[in-house]
């Protein structure tokens, strides 16, 4: 932690600010180059009491960058994670207002609710296949709020990793109908196949990133409560869309969502 | 192109297969070569094949995805035949050291009909009809022309790019997966290194069946009851070498795997 709570209570309202406002900011690790991971989720925080303090609901939690092949490239052991809001949800067959966002781009993932706390360290990944309620398919959009998609990963997860909202739809299924790796996916834009992938993708297993984000969690004392949505991370890469887009995503065995960037 | 020509590089294309060689890439050697000659060349190639005793049990389908079509600067899909020679069960050992120049792996699915197609006009309801099952397999391309410099007229004349194929074992009715949304995930010496899904070949490896059908009717081919036909890669080509193990895992269809000696 190299920052004190007042600089951290400035840069939550800074990036919240941006967010609201729709105005992108310049990454704060050029003002602050020697910020660690310790700031960086306490920045996020900050930014999660503010909202929650406003009557804002915490709607789950997510994971990033959970490609082993981008976390080596970017020399890191664990995934980022951040959480959602209410006001960031979105139905199947949703009109999402592009003037909400400054530059979204979307991510299809496998998202959980859980059934029994999750907490960490030591989370494992078979006590997280324990917990799993059930399993549905999930797009996050991403919004970075900071200017020229120029940033790093501690200023992300400052900026709760990039977090802008989150849609659910499709054919929810219990986890022991699924082979979670080998569950496959094809992204379309307007009617387009721009993406496909696996579940695999996922650090070799989805439910692995809710083992670290427990883990994680578990460093800053906090848990996963019981009945918590979460989405797993991202199986192929961040699509950038425009108004007018119609995006479909359609999963192996849990049916298909769609939404339209309007 | 003559049809001396056309042998002469059929016969260059075999035995530089055979001898393990490379050789000028055909686009160089004549750069007027066009796509019809191309697979007559491949026709002159198989033939030396079939004439050591060597029988066709099935075609392959390549250039399935768009990256490759882009690669390549075509719009279509190409083709090339298996022969028993070529194949091989998972878990086998191939000894690419003796059989192969450089080759390159692709998680694909396999189809194995039960009647003939005869196209043109055949649709994907024709295609299911006619299929047996599906299995998840690798087809381990490989290149006769020097340092994989081709255009499409050089692997069309080369069979595709075919080198040896590694079948599953578990067979699925087509009636049983979403064969357009059944993900794929590729592992090397136990990394996964790729994953997709199966309408990365143009949309769904039945489009690609249903296409070969019908381009193999216009000149009066059939697709035969019993043929081995690999629909397309999901997944991006791997280099492989001595001493590799691959494994390729298909959502609903079980898995594959292959080691290189």
């Amino acid at each position: 932690m190299t920052l004190d709570k007042s600089a951290i209570a400035a840069l939550a309202k800074r990036l919240e600010q941006a967010e609201t406002t729709r105005t992108p900011i310049i990454k704060i690790t050029d003002e602050y180059p020697s910020l660690d991971w310790e700031d960086a989720y306490a920045i996020q925080t900050a930014i999660r009491d503010a909202k929650t303090a406003r009557g804002v609901r915490v709607a789950g939690l997510k994971a990033g960058l959970t490609s082993k092949a981008k976390m080596k490239q970017m020399n890191v052991e664990e995934p980022v994670f951040g959480f959602l809001c209410d006001y960031g949800a979105y139905g199947d067959s949703s009109e999402i207002p592009m003037d909400r966002y400054i530059a979204p781009r979307i991510e299809a993932e496998i998202a959980f609710v859980t059934s029994r706390e999750l907490s960490g360290p030591g989370c494992h990944i078979a006590e997280v296949l324990a917990a799993i309620d059930f399993v549905l398919p999930a797009v996050e959009v991403l919004d970075s709020r900071y200017e020229n998609f120029r940033f790093d990963l501690i200023s992300v997860v400052a900026d709760n990793t990039s977090v802008a909202g989150f849609v659910t739809g499709g054919r929810p299924r219990q986890l022991a109908e699924l082979d979670l790796p080998t569950l496959g996916l094809v992204v379309e834009k307007n009617g387009e196949i721009v993406e496909v992938g696996a579940g695999a993708a996922v650090l070799g297993h989805p439910a692995e990133s809710v083992a670290m984000l427990a883990n994680n969690l578990g460093r800053r004392g906090e848990v996963i409560p019981a009945g918590t949505f979460i989405m797993s991370g991202g199986i192929t890469a961040a699509i950038g869309v425009e108004r007018g887009d119609n995006v479909t995503v359609r999963f192996q065995d849990l049916g298909s969502l769609s939404m339209r960037f309007v | 192109m003559d049809k001396a020509q056309i042998k002469t590089f059929g016969d260059d294309l075999y035995e530089a297969l055979v001898r393990r060689e490379t050789i000028a890439p055909l686009t160089e050697q004549d750069p007027e070569i066009t796509i019809d000659d191309a697979y007559q060349i491949s026709l002159q190639m198989l033939d030396r094949r079939l004439a050591t005793g060597e029988r066709v049990v099935g075609k392959k389908i390549g250039v399935t995805s768009k990256v490759v079509m882009d690669m390549l600067n075509v719009d279509r899909p190409d083709f090339g035949y298996l022969t028993d020679r070529m194949m091989y069960a998972t878990g086998a050992e191939v000894p690419l050291s003796t059989t192969l120049i450089h080759p390159r792996a692709e998680g694909e699915i396999a189809f194995v009909l039960k009647h003939d197609l005869n196209g043109p006009g055949i649709s994907n309801a024709d295609v299911l009809r006619a299929t047996d099952f599906v299995l998840p397999c690798f087809e381990i391309v490989d290149s006769r022309i020097r340092d994989w410099k081709i255009k499409i007229h050089d692997t069309i004349a080369d069979n595709a790019s075919c080198g040896v194929v590694v079948m599953g074992a578990n067979a699925v009715k087509p009636t049983a997966v979403d064969l357009s949304t059944c993900g794929m995930v590729v592992q090397l010496n136990g990394e996964i290194i790729s994953t997709g899904a199966g309408a990365a070949a143009l949309g769904s490896p039945v489009n690609c069946v249903t296409w070969l059908a019908n381009t193999l009717g216009e000149i009066g081919i059939p697709l035969k009851a019993g043929e081995v036909i690999l629909s397309g890669s999901l997944v991006p080509l791997q280099p492989v070498q001595v001493g590799d193990n691959m494994q390729v895992s298909v959502g609903g269809l079980g898995s594959c795997s292959v080691r290189f000696v």
